[in-house]
């Protein structure tokens, strides 16, 4: 039972966070082009940042 | 090898409209400003498709001047460009010397999906809060007692919380909108099992009680908005395929002011009275009277007709044709509200009778459902009150039977049958616009077809290349180059570009034909009678010849070739019991034609916009489903009124916009595709249903009897799902069987010809 008390709300905040990472994503446009991003990783960026 | 090989001139013909690049202005009051002077436009590309793609635009609309920044959007197949300063970067040529035809759509579709995004995070929500409850909920099941069962079930409830607030919204919004209206829908038993269940659960937490159904109610909303969600990304993927198409209609026009002075202005502010500059291959935005010039009119979006129009000095034109060959000014008759595409967008809405009133199997099936569920309940609840006298356990026992039959299976009976569905349409260039549509499109029983554009191509081709001198096709060809009149280009596309163009001094003379120097003689390619009409020996010759210094040297037939497997669609309808008949804005000698190649045995030629409204409403009124296939914008009223309407993706944009489905490939088998994968999804969505009233029939007296658990509810709800969802999973081997049983993608021979005017 002692467990208990620590074990769910660490479970729970585990899971809270997970949920929030993807809300999080989603909200950054990341969801929004998904075929695309699977395509880019095959394209090569002359060691330049992007813009 | 001859040129006109089947197929070795499509990729020629692809371009016949969308070469029309957006000009500047155009551009500009389309794009819209970001602040600090940087404004951003977005462009369809509907040819992008690697990374390969990605890369060459990014990186060359990158290097132009001015142009702070491209990103290609490959789901959406459209590419946003950040610029700066008053002149638009040249990004729409840039793009086509690299090989992409860009164009622009309307602003607010372009607008962010909002109704995607919510979904997306109320099936987070909702899988977050379903899981952890779930969790729990083992642990109850597999015998937590006393205390740790009480903690558990708070924790249960207060995780609960914020799913049934957030993601049980969805429906409950739904339900109330449904109710308010004094309607019935599947989200309305959805509501109140998931509340009643809440609220239950609630009760007995607080009084210590055995049994909690927070499990329940959350993942019967998780499931619930997975299918959801489906349903709309496959819905949305096919809106935003359609809407990535070309875009037909101007959006502005050069206004000539009366000192002289031009402005362009966007459509709506364009009033009767003001004279506008069309160059050729521009669209004539509004009605209107030419005040100066001669030109072509390509009229086969509006009237059907398939032969370009010449029209000159004093002639009116309709807003919507495109000008081919000369510049062209006219005298605005009417706004553009009043013009002829606003007009076919009003008898349009005017005629959407059939469909307002269309009830989905879904909504009529819960009319039904949502009252027996509700009453069984009640009776339940009533019966134990008078066996028992124990209201609590009659209260609980009763809402077991609510949340045992809240419709889960039901619920998901209908949407994935159509997402599966949809998407095995979708892979064969397909686009399905609503739910709906599938269902209706299985109970048609006869079929309409529009001619130019539909079952033919409405694109000329140059059928006698063979029997013509190649010397004389080359110099025909050279000279048609330089012209947009549909003729010019079926020769220019026949002969291809070999070597350096023999010919100079290239001038058209619209409504005429195209006239060049080379080697000291002058050559006239066009109409007859302006060419030359003298003939070197044989005097057979058609309406469009190839003359040197006024003897007729070679002589052009044309025809309007039909669509692939025009025939073969045909005999598919015929065989799935669909009458066919052909409605046709053109006359009746070459719908005629058409319809005997075809074997359609029944037609009506020459018919007014109204007049296939008109006939297509007595059709229904004898009670029959009519399906209308249609481009122009002569069908759009058509394509409105029909039970249920199919346009190919070269349609005007109103019709796309009007039509169920759209297909994109050239074949015209997509029509009997579409109508089996209909008829099997129709089927399928029945056994469904029936899948889930038989699950009810037997899981409501077990609850009735009250010996539901939650842990048997949850085993229960479960299992229907899935076994509704592996039945819809069926249609993609029905599909795949189809496919491999039509036949292939042969061209038919035969061909209906075109007489020059």
């Amino acid at each position: 039972m002692t467990t208990l008390v620590y074990l769910i709300p660490a479970a729970l905040f585990l899971g809270a966070l997970g949920l929030s990472g993807f809300l999080w994503a989603l909200r950054s446009g990341q969801y929004e082009d998904l075929h695309g991003a699977a395509e880019r990783i095959l394209i090569d960026r002359d060691d330049k940042p992007e813009r | 090898m001859s040129c006109c090989a089947p197929g070795a001139e499509m990729a020629l013909d692809l371009d016949r409209v969308t070469s029309v690049l957006p000009s500047s202005q155009e551009i500009k009051l389309a794009s819209r400003s970001l602040g600090d002077d940087i404004r951003q436009t977005d462009l369809s590309v509907p040819a992008v498709h690697c990374a390969a793609c990605i890369q060459a635009i990014e990186t060359a609309l990158g290097k132009l001047d001015r142009v702070e920044g491209a990103r290609v959007n490959l789901s959406t197949k459209r590419v946003s460009i950040r610029w700066r300063g008053d002149e638009v970067p040249p990004f729409v040529a840039a793009l086509g010397r690299l090989g992409y035809q860009a164009h622009l759509f309307d602003p607010e579709v372009g607008e962010k999906d909002r109704t995607l995004s919510e979904l997306i995070r109320a099936v987070a929500v909702a899988g977050f809060a379903a899981g952890n409850i779930m969790l729990l909920s083992v642990s109850v099941w597999s015998g937590a007692e006393g205390a740790t069962r009480d903690l558990f079930h708070w924790v249960s409830a207060l995780i609960a919380i914020p799913a049934l607030a957030f993601a049980g919204g969805i429906y409950f919004r739904s339900a109330w909108n449904a109710l308010r209206h004094g309607r019935m829908n599947m989200d309305v038993p959805i509501a109140v099992g998931v509340s009643l269940a809440y609220a239950m659960s609630l009760y007995e937490t607080i009084n210590h009680g055995d049994h909690a159904y927070f499990d329940a109610s959350v993942s019967l909303l998780f499931f619930l908005l997975i299918g959801r969600t489906l349903d709309h990304v496959m819905r949305e993927r096919a809106r935003t395929a359609v809407n990535g198409l070309s875009r037909l209609a101007a959006r502005g026009a050069m206004v000539l002011r009366d000192d002289g002075t031009r402005d362009y202005l966007p459509v709506g502010d364009i009033e009767p009275g003001v004279q506008l500059l069309i160059a050729a291959g521009e669209r004539i935005p509004v009605d209107g009277k030419i005040v100066r010039g001669t030109s072509d009119l390509d009229c086969s979006l509006v009237s059907g007709e398939s032969t370009p129009r010449t029209v000159a000095l004093g002639e009116s034109v309709q807003g919507g044709t495109l000008n081919l060959t000369g510049p062209l000014t006219i005298e605005a008759t009417a706004a553009a509200k009043d013009s002829f595409l606003a007009e076919m967008v009003r008898l349009m809405e005017a005629a959407e009778g059939g469909r307002a009133h269309y009830r989905q199997i879904a909504d009529r099936v819960s009319a039904l459902y949502a009252p027996v569920v509700h009453l069984t309940a009640f009776v339940t609840f009533a019966g134990w009150m008078a066996a028992t006298g124990d209201w609590h356990r009659a209260m609980t026992i009763a809402i077991a039977v609510l949340i045992i039959t809240c419709p889960c299976a039901l619920g998901l009976a209908v949407p994935i049958v159509q997402v599966v569905a949809a998407r095995r349409l979708f892979e064969s260039g397909i686009m399905v616009k609503d739910g709906s549509a599938m269902e209706r499109l299985a109970a048609v029983d006869t079929a309409m077809f529009d001619k130019t554009g539909t079952l033919t191509l409405g694109q000329p081709r140059l059928v006698n290349a063979s029997s013509i001198d190649s010397a004389m096709l080359a110099i025909a060809a050279d000279m048609a180059a330089h012209s947009r009149h549909p003729f010019s280009r079926a020769i220019a596309g026949c002969a291809g570009f070999a070597g350096e163009p023999k010919v100079e001094s290239v001038s058209e003379h619209p409504g005429f034909g195209i006239e060049a120097t080379a080697a000291g003689s002058t050559w006239r390619l066009g109409r007859r009678g302006w060419a030359g009409a003298r003939a070197a020996g044989e005097s057979r010759y058609g309406g469009t010849v190839l003359t040197k210094d006024g003897i007729i040297v070679a002589s052009f037939v044309f025809e309007d070739a039909l669509r692939a497997d025009a025939r073969a669609a045909i005999e598919q309808l015929n065989n799935a019991r669909v009458s066919v008949e052909m409605l046709s804005g053109d006359t009746a000698a070459a719908c005629g034609e058409v319809a005997a190649t075809l074997g359609i045995h029944h037609f009506v030629p020459a018919l007014l916009p109204s007049g296939k409204v008109e006939y297509i409403e007595t059709l229904a009124k004898d009670g029959h489903k009519v399906l209308m296939v249609g481009d122009g914008l002569n069908d759009t009223p058509a394509l409105g009124a029909a039970h249920i309407s199919i346009a190919p993706a070269t349609a005007a944009d109103v019709g796309r916009k009007a039509a169920d489905f759209v297909f994109l490939r050239e074949s015209l088998s997509a029509v009997p595709l579409a109508l089996d994968v209909s008829r099997k999804a129709g089927r399928l969505i029945r056994q469904n249903i029936a899948i889930a009233i038989v699950y009810n029939t037997i899981a409501v007296p077990i609850a009735i009897l009250g010996h539901v658990t939650p842990l048997i509810a949850a085993i229960a709800m479960s299992a229907s799902s899935l076994l509704v969802i592996g039945n819809a999973l069926r249609l993609q081997g029905f599909v795949l069987a189809a496919v491999t049983r039509a036949p292939s993608a042969t061209r038919s021979g035969i061909r209906a010809s075109v007489h020059p005017s």
